[in-house]
């Protein structure tokens, strides 16, 4: 428990009244690590805001426990939990200027001029926004705003730091580079951070977990690799990775030595049952709806494998997307190099069992991914 | 702003100066009249033709009414005095108690809380007539009528529920993720309505202030059924004026003079904050 620097337990969030209000977080139970950093990932609207303002204490918790350092803190007020945030909607303090809005956040920390002038100066420095410090937040731009509110949680020393979507107004060549310094100054000095992001690139660079959350649920919290490799359910499996997984209803029927999953418009796609471990066979046989999911960098061409008709063809500079009609969906695969398939052509597609992510058909847990048992 | 074709201003300039002139013409008529003599101000046909006297407000101040049945006193500078008193001791009283309560309102939603609010401003529909029998009666049992804390404390009817409802609005504007931000880099709640809530709201509650001094200055009827003539205010002070012997024009206009100086004065100088706090946050949701 001693390197635990947060601890959720059982959070949940109604606004209005508890079981019959606005249910936005439902029985979160999450434990981060000191110097880790999180990336909370989800579609809008799932909850991830008022997590952190629940951290944060700007939000009372329904139910459930935090912990802080070991300590309970859900009924502190906010003054209490020595925590940072840079808000969603920035909220800097129109009077002050970009300096005295970074500046503001030391104040209670006693330190000296020239410490706090050094200490603006240096995140500043980091985040590109020296020569607009003596500016004030109404006549700076959004990005700018941005920068400058993230400056004001990243400049303080607290036990966490929260940060709710940091970079989502800047272009993507600043977001890269002020992605790898702000890592460097997390790690550096061995913050813990949570930060929500609709990037997933983002999430991938920074953080040493991602969480997945969905209508409230936390889906799956793990490292960004095994997040990609071994998604815990269909959603986290669909949400994450770009172009998002394939995925097909299937039916399973299962003999000694093959395994067949039966897709829509009568496509088979036909396996030795050596090809999966003993256990996955076991559970596949005893499963009759499940839906098959391949990332599309995974999907194979093949002369004698089944089949789809060419929908879309596009180069994208480095990769090719190509869509297929396929079992009444669409299939994408992607491919590194140009392609002069045309459109409404057939294309044989082959998808090894190694890059098979079976999920069960109603509850979508996962059930295994290539051999291995989920 | 898009501008405007010559005739276009010309149209606008035209328009500007009738509104102007029909609000203006009653101040500056009865400016003149306090000039002049009951004898010049009801000759037939009037005139702007006078020679000014100054012997309207030399009664005012002395507080000797020359009359057709000989002299009157009255307490004008008394009751001008009380008026300062009332308006400012009652707008201070106001704003002590409904800034907090209006900040209180904006920020934390409870169960109820949107019905007193609209209590509270439903004070303001009441007509005062109806309150004001029950209201004496009381004030006389708890030997509160004639005194200045039982008018300080009636005046919170016109007062507060202007205050709460128009502070209340500009504290709304203000987004909270912006006090949250000073609250969570260690400052405690007291901290942050004086440091951060109380400066933004400042226009909109000087406004309310505004508003609220001049409907205090105004207020008539409270005063001139709770108040006996040494703490009277201007508005009922003027009555005195319509004596026995006729109605004293002249210095009537000289009492309206002075005693819509202080107001007028006031929100000439306050122009800015009032324009800029009504117009923003004021009156919504
Ligand atoms: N103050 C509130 N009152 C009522 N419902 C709210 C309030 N704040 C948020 N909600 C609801 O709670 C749910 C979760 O909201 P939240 O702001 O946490 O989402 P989010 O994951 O941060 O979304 P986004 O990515 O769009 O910022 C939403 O359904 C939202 O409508
Ligand atoms: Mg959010």
């Amino acid at each position: 428990m001693s390197d635990s620097a947060l601890l959720l337990k059982d959070v949940d969030k109604f606004y209005g009244p508890i079981d019959y209000g606005v249910h936005a977080v439902k029985k979160l139970s999450m434990d981060v690590r000191k110097g880790e950093i999180i990336a909370l990932l989800g579609s809008s609207g799932c909850g991830k805001t008022s997590t952190l303002r629940m951290i944060a204490g700007f939000e009372a918790v329904s139910r459930g426990k935090i912990s802080l350092g070991g300590r309970e803190i859900q009924t502190f007020p906010p003054v209490r939990r020595n925590v940072a945030m840079a808000f969603e909607g920035y909220s800097l303090y129109p009077p002050l200027t970009v300096r005295e809005n970074i500046a503001f956040a030391l104040k209670a920390s006693k330190l000296s001029h020239s410490t706090v002038d050094e200490k603006v100066a240096g995140i500043a420095k980091l985040l590109e926004i020296e020569d607009i410090l003596g500016r004030y937040p109404s006549s700076i731009s959004g990005g700018q705003q941005q920068r400058a509110s993230l400056g004001r949680a990243l400049i303080r020393d607290a036990s966490l730091h929260l940060l709710d979507e940091p970079m989502g107004q800047l272009e993507p060549q600043l977001r890269a580079v002020l992605r790898g310094r702000i890592k460097h100054y997390i790690k550096e000095r061995g913050l813990t951070a949570i930060l929500v992001t609709h990037d997933q690139t983002e999430a991938n660079a920074l953080a040493d977990r991602i969480a997945v959350m969905e209508g409230g649920v936390l889906q799956q919290f793990d490292t960004p690799q095994r997040i990609k490799e071994r998604p815990a359910n269909l959603f986290t499996g669909t949400f994450v990775g770009e172009p998002p997984m394939n995925v097909f209803e299937a039916s399973v029927t299962a003999s000694e030595n093959r395994l067949a999953f039966g897709l829509k418009d009568g496509i088979r796609l036909e396996y030795a049952a050596s090809d999966f471990s003993h256990t996955v066979r076991d559970v596949l046989k005893r499963r009759q709806r499940v839906v098959l999911g391949v990332r599309p960098y995974a999907v194979k061409r093949s002369a004698d494998g089944v089949t789809g008709r060419v929908a879309v063809n596009q180069w994208l500079g480095d990769q090719t997307h190509i869509a297929a009609d396929f079992a009444g969906g669409t299939l994408v695969l992607v491919e590194h190099d140009r392609s002069n398939l045309e459109v409404g052509q057939p294309i044989g597609i082959r998808l090894e069992p190694a890059s098979l992510h079976v999920f069960d058909g109603e509850s979508g847990m996962a059930i295994s991914h290539g051999e291995e048992l989920a | 702003m898009e501008t405007m074709s010559p005739l276009e201003r010309l149209l606008r300039g035209i328009a500007l100066t009738l509104v102007v002139v029909f609000f203006m013409f009653p101040i500056v008529w009865i400016f003149l009249m306090s000039f002049q003599t009951n004898e010049t101000i009801l000759r037939i046909p009037p005139s702007v033709v006078f020679t000014p006297t100054l012997d309207n407000y030399a009664a005012l101040i002395t507080g000797k009414l020359q009359t057709a049945a000989g002299t009157l006193d009255i307490a004008f500078m008394r009751n001008l005095g009380n008026s300062v008193f009332l308006s400012v001791v009652s707008v201070a009283v106001a704003l002590l108690l409904g800034v907090p309560a209006a900040y209180a309102f904006a920020r934390h939603k409870f169960k109820g809380s949107e019905d007193i609010a609209f209590t509270l401003l439903s004070f303001r529909f009441a007509p005062p007539l109806l309150v004001l029998l029950p209201l004496t009666q009381y004030f006389q049992w708890l030997g509160l009528s004639n005194t200045y804390f039982g008018l300080i404390w009636v005046y919170q009817l016109i007062c507060l529920p202007l205050i709460l409802w128009i502070v209340r609005g500009y504290f709304e504007d203000i987004s909270a993720d912006v006090e949250y931000a000073y609250r969570i880099a260690g400052h405690s709640w007291f901290a942050t309505f004086r440091k951060i809530a109380l400066p933004l709201a400042g226009p909109g509650i000087a406004a309310a202030g505004l508003l609220a001094f001049i409907f205090a200055w105004n207020n008539f009827v409270f005063a001139l059924v709770l108040a006996s003539a040494d703490k009277q205010p201007v508005t009922v002070g003027a009555l005195a004026f319509v004596t026995a012997s006729g109605i004293q024009y002249g210095q009537i206009a000289a009492a309206i003079v002075l005693s819509i100086t202080p107001t007028l004065a006031l929100a000439l100088y306050a122009q800015r904050y009032l324009v800029e706090g009504l117009s923003l946050g004021a009156v919504k949701g």
